[in-house]
Order: C-alpha cells, then sequence, then structure tokens
C-alpha cells in the first residue's frame, strides 16, 4: 500500500459506488413493493367508489328484472352454492386429508397426495367444460345446483384436504402418546385428541376454500347457468344465479344500472370473500396464542 | 389382562422401531372401521376426479383431433363451418362443411400473455418479497403477509372488471401513445411501436395477469428467504458485503430452485387463467397479435367465450374442438405444475402452495 499511495482512494471510490448500487437496489426494491400494493387497493378502492354511493336495501332484496333490478337471487345463488360445497368438498376433503395423516403410507400415500395436487393444477375452464359434458348433459342434470357444486367441489377438494392433512401432521406426538399411555383407543384419540387440536387450522383451511368458491367463475358458467329468479333449493334441473355472473354479464351492458349493478356484485364478492379470509386469520392468530398460554 | 412374555414382544416391538413413523394399527375390534372407510373413499375421490377429468376430455377430443389432424397446432384459422349446408362425413368424423381449425393465434397469445405477465411479476415479487423479509419489522412483515393472502382473495372477475373498465382506458389513453411514439425501431422494441388501441390487447392482459400470480409468487419466496440461515447472511455481510451483495450472491442463490419453482407455478396459473383474460384480450379469434397492444385470445378465454355458440354445431365438432384444445392446455399446465413441484420437493422443505395458492 505504501508502494502505491492511490491505492486507498481507489478503494474508497469502490466502496462508494458499491454502496451507491446497493441503496438504488434496495429502492428498487421498495419499488416492487409499492407495485405490489397499489394495484389492490386501487381495486378495492375503485370498486367501492363506484359501488357504496349507490348502494341501498334493494340491492340486497329485489331479484334481478333484465338488466337492472336487484342482486338478491345472485347473492342467494352464491350462499347455496358455498353452503353446498362447504359440506361436499368440507366433508371429502377433511376426511382425505386424515386419512392422508394418519392411515397412509408408502406408494399408495404418494400417488393419492400427488393425484390431489395435480388436480389443483388443472385449469378451472377445464373443469367446468368437463363438468358441462358430463353432468349436464350426459346425466341430464341440466343447468343446476348440483353440477355446479359438485364441479367446484372438485376444485376445492385437494385445498381442503392438504390443509387438513398439515394441521393434522403438526399434533405433537407427546399428546398422541399420552393418550395412548392413558389407555384410549385409535378413534378416542383422533377424535378427543389429534382432531380437536387440529381444528383451527382445519376450519381456517375450510374457510379459505369457501373464499376460493365464492370468486370462482369460469366453472359455474356452464355448470349452474343463470337465472333471474330465486333459486329453487332443487339439486337438478333448475339453473341458479351468483355473484360472479353478475360482475361478469353486466358490466358489457349499454346500460349504466347494469353497470352499476356489475360494481355492487363485485363490491360485495370483495367483502365476502375478505371476511372469510380475515375470519381465518383470526383464528390462527387466536389459536397460535391459545398454544403459547398451554 | 395381557401376559407378561406379550407385555415384553410388545416392548421389544416398540424398541425395535422407535423412528418408525406413527401409524395407528386398529384391531378388528376398532371403533376406528367406519372412520377409516370413509376416509379412505375420501382420499381416492380427487384421483378419481383426475382420471374422469382426463378420460372425459379424451373421449371428448378424439373425433376432433381425428378431423383438424396435427395442423390444429400450426395453423391459424377458427371457421366453424357452412351450419345451412349438409353435413359432411371426414376420416369417418361428422361435421359441417367447409368447417376448419387451427389453434395457432389461441396457442400463442396463451403463452405471450403469460410470458408478459411473468416478465412483470417476478422481479416486483423478488424486489417485494426481498424488502418484506429482509428490510421489514416483524410487525409490518406479518401485516403485508396477511395483506398478501387477501390480494390472492380477490375474485379474478374483479380483476378482470378494474382492468376493462379503469385501467386498461386509462393505460390506452395517457400511456401507450406515449410508449409507442417513443420506442426505437429496433428489434423487440418495435412491438411497442404501432396502433395503440383500446385498451383490451395482450399488454393490458399481461399487467392483469402479473396482478394475480404476484401473491403466488411473493408469498412463496418470502417464505423461502426466511429460510435462508441468518448467519450464513451475517457472515457475508461481515466480510464487508453490502446489502445488495449479500442478496444477490447469498440469499437469493441459496433457495434459487425454489424460486424457479414458485415461478412456474405463477406461470401455470396465468396459463389457466380464464375470467379476466376473456374480459381484457379484445377477444379476437383466427388473427395473430401485430404488436404488444394488439387484441388476442387465450385457450381459456376461447373455451368460455365461444362455448355456448360452439353448442349450435349440430354435429358436435365444434364443442369437441373446444375439448381438444382444453386438452392441450390442461397438458401444459400440469407439466409446469408438476415440474415446479419436483423441483422444489428436490431441493427445500418449503412446500408449493397448493390450489389457489392463497
Amino acid at each position: 500500500m505504501a508502494r502505491d499511495p492511490e491505492a486507498l482512494t481507489r478503494i474508497g471510490v469502490r466502496t462508494r459506488r458499491r454502496k451507491a448500487a446497493s441503496g438504488a437496489a434496495i429502492s428498487l426494491g421498495v419499488i416492487a413493493l409499492a407495485l405490489v400494493i397499489v394495484p389492490s387497493v386501487w381495486i378495492i378502492a375503485q370498486v367501492a367508489s363506484k359501488a357504496l354511493p349507490h348502494m341501498s336495501w334493494s340491492v340486497i332484496t329485489t331479484p334481478g328484472v333484465g338488466l337492472g333490478g336487484g342482486l338478491e337471487n345472485e347473492i342467494v345463488g352464491t350462499l347455496l352454492i358455498t353452503f353446498g360445497v362447504a359440506l361436499l368438498a368440507g366433508f371429502i376433503g377433511v376426511m382425505s386429508g386424515i386419512y392422508l395423516s394418519q392411515f397412509a403410507h408408502g406408494r399408495a400415500a404418494s400417488v393419492l397426495r400427488g393425484a390431489s395436487e395435480v388436480l389443483a393444477g388443472i385449469p378451472s375452464i377445464v373443469v367446468g367444460y368437463v363438468g358441462y359434458v358430463s353432468l349436464v348433459v350426459a346425466f341430464h342434470w341440466g343447468f343446476s345446483l348440483g353440477a355446479g357444486l359438485i364441479t367446484l367441489s372438485v376444485m376445492v377438494v385437494p385445498y381442503i384436504a392438504k390443509t387438513t392433512e398439515v394441521s393434522l401432521r403438526q399434533v405433537p406426538t407427546s399428546y398422541v402418546e399420552g393418550a395412548e399411555a392413558l389407555g384410549l383407543n385409535p378413534g378416542q384419540i383422533l377424535r378427543t385428541i389429534s382432531l380437536r387440536t387440529a381444528l383451527p387450522g382445519i376450519v381456517t383451511g375450510l374457510i379459505v376454500a369457501l373464499a376460493i368458491s365464492v370468486g370462482e367463475t369460469a366453472p359455474l358458467l356452464y355448470t349452474a347457468g343463470y337465472s333471474q329468479s330465486l333459486p329453487h333449493v332443487a339439486l337438478t334441473h333448475s339453473p341458479l344465479g351468483y355473484l360472479t355472473y353478475a360482475v361478469w354479464t353486466f358490466y358489457n351492458e349499454p346500460s349504466a344500472k347494469a353497470v352499476q349493478l356489475s360494481f355492487d356484485a363485485a363490491f360485495l364478492l370483495i367483502v365476502l370473500v375478505l371476511a372469510l379470509i380475515t375470519a381465518s386469520r383470526i383464528i390462527v392468530a387466536r389459536a397460535s396464542r391459545h398454544r403459547e398460554v398451554a | 389382562m395381557k401376559g407378561k412374555a406379550a407385555l415384553a414382544s410388545d416392548l421389544a416391538r416398540r424398541t425395535e422401531e422407535p423412528q418408525a413413523p406413527r401409524v395407528f394399527r386398529p384391531t378388528t375390534k376398532s371403533p376406528l372401521g367406519p372412520v377409516k372407510i370413509a376416509s379412505t373413499v375420501s382420499a381416492v375421490a380427487p384421483l378419481l376426479a383426475l382420471l374422469a377429468i382426463l378420460g372425459i376430455l379424451v373421449h371428448q377430443a378424439l373425433p376432433a383431433i381425428k378431423y383438424n389432424g396435427l395442423g390444429f397446432f400450426v395453423h391459424n384459422v377458427w371457421h366453424p363451418g357452412n351450419f345451412y349446408l349438409q353435413p359432411v362425413t371426414t376420416n369417418g368424423v361428422l361435421h359441417p362443411a367447409q368447417a376448419e381449425y387451427g389453434a395457432w393465434a389461441i396457442i400463442a397469445g396463451t403463452v405471450l400473455s403469460s410470458l408478459i405477465a411473468l416478465v412483470i411479476a417476478l422481479p416486483a415479487s423478488l424486489g417485494a418479497a426481498l424488502v418484506i423479509s429482509k428490510l421489514l419489522g416483524p410487525r409490518v412483515r406479518n401485516a403485508l403477509g396477511v395483506f398478501l393472502e387477501l390480494l390472492a382473495g380477490i375474485p379474478s372477475v374483479v380483476f378482470g372488471l378494474w382492468g376493462t373498465l379503469t385501467i386498461g382506458p386509462l393505460l390506452s389513453r395517457d400511456i401507450y401513445p406515449i410508449v409507442a411514439k417513443h420506442m426505437p425501431d429496433v428489434i423487440v422494441l418495435r412491438w411497442f411501436r404501432g396502433s395503440t388501441g383500446a385498451g383490451e390487447g395482450l399488454l393490458t392482459s399481461g399487467i392483469i395477469l402479473a396482478a394475480m400470480i404476484i401473491p403466488i409468487i411473493a408469498s412463496t419466496s418470502r417464505d423461502l428467504f426466511a429460510q435462508v440461515p441468518t448467519l450464513t447472511e451475517e457472515g457475508a455481510e461481515a466480510l464487508g458485503m453490502t446489502r445488495m451483495e449479500v442478496t444477490t450472491k447469498v440469499t437469493v442463490p441459496w433457495v434459487s430452485a425454489g424460486i424457479i419453482g414458485a415461478t412456474v407455478l405463477g406461470l401455470a396459473r396465468a396459463l389457466g387463467e380464464t375470467m379476466a383474460v376473456a374480459m381484457v384480450s379484445g377477444s379476437v379469434l383466427g388473427t395473430l397479435p401485430t404488436n404488444i397492444y394488439s387484441t388476442f385470445n387465450t385457450i381459456a378465454a376461447t373455451i368460455v367465450t365461444t362455448l355456448d355458440s360452439a353448442l349450435i354445431d349440430g354435429t358436435g365438432l365444434a364443442v369437441r374442438t373446444l375439448a381438444e384444445a382444453a386438452l392441450a392446455l390442461m397438458l401444459v399446465t400440469l407439466l409446469a405444475n408438476v415440474g415446479a413441484r419436483l423441483l422444489v420437493r428436490k431441493v427445500s422443505t418449503t412446500a408449493l402452495p397448493v390450489g389457489r395458492g392463497v
């Protein structure tokens, strides 16, 4: 260094340059974060600002008439479909998760797990197409609640199965062994120890799955069909409306009232989905606090 | 009461395999019977559904595959034929006269819009995930984690509504013309020149798709970055690396395979996304995009927008052709999905999210 007096300055310049590059990279990261946050806040704010000023009870309490009226038929339809999915996909998904976490081993388990993950990766419109040609056409069910909720269930069962399996796997082995030592039989252990401990996780997965099914459109268009009258409680031969259909159809109509309904439906969808996801977060937070105390 | 010998053998069995995975071994009288049967049936259901979907699609698509031939994937034409003429039989398939299908435009549209989405979403998600996991405090970090989950929950029709009525018109009025005017006439950038349209097209769809896949890539990479050992990063910093150098030379390479997996998963979602693209693509059939603002169509959007009109075709060829397109789309997305999962499973303990990745 003594032989090259300029070396120190050169190192200084390089360090300064490296630090500047680092600072620039960090600002780029912050810009990226803004890019992630801004669109979604924008979407929610815009839908709310278009929907809220005109929102009234009549939107929720009257069914659609032509391009006007309200959204009661769509709201009831969405709730009906979601309830059906909760029963059907909830049962199959939770049961499947129990099997994968408690009984499955070896090759069969990995095949079933893989099939479930692959099923979740199929594009929703492909599932909808198959639901249409099989349930609606080949089974002669027509556009109906049954066809819609089976198609939708196929899409969310893998998610429920996965969250149930993961929650059950996280039950501490010591709990199960303790119960075993106390002489409980496997059925009692599963019911009173494993399922009870895993319940917050299972319920969270179920709620998020319902949030997903509330927001789906493509699987329902050609299975549930559409109807402006209030849905009948019939599994077949009775098409019904749902909120995503209103968004998808009305925005493009040459009538201000129809576009308004489209935004109203979008707003209700966002509220429903965010409420469900927030509920799931609260359950997770409560469960983890409980665990810390215990 | 168990005999002493039985107890001893029980003990021996237990001590023999102390690390064996916990599985129940119910006796024949176990009250677990019905649960086990129901859960076994349920666990097989997804496999059966998968096989049924594949089987039905192949069965539906077979006549279309026979009629359209391999040219379906390289030609660009979409003529359902003349429904007023007598249907004709070719290769044993009954079809409307002059029917001709080639999916090249919608295949190209699917790939191009997803690639545009990836080019936007990848840097944004990685940057955001790095800032969230390495620069912010735990409270903000958790809040943003919840925010990403909420973002993933916004329905795709709502993204489409925003795209077609707000961001599309805005971009085509204020941004696209300026970009198109100043873009130099050189390779690749040439695509940004020319007519900018009304806001429905390739670039707008890519932007909307990017907004939709960012939560998947961002939240998965955030989990991955959290796995990088702090000691390794601190060691790098102690050697005099700047924040950026630690990130590019230690953090990102440590989990690079996982990031590739998350990216491919995001790509698979973009390829299969239907509603939002159907609302902002401009829905044209049989024409290739001429620049990045052109209206276009994807396989998924074509299925959802033309299935009802395809039902008019009395011979069923139009519906079966859509099955052929669906089959192609499904195989590509499944390949991407399975590849991503295998890659991530091999190198990391973080599993990729199942389903929509909320």
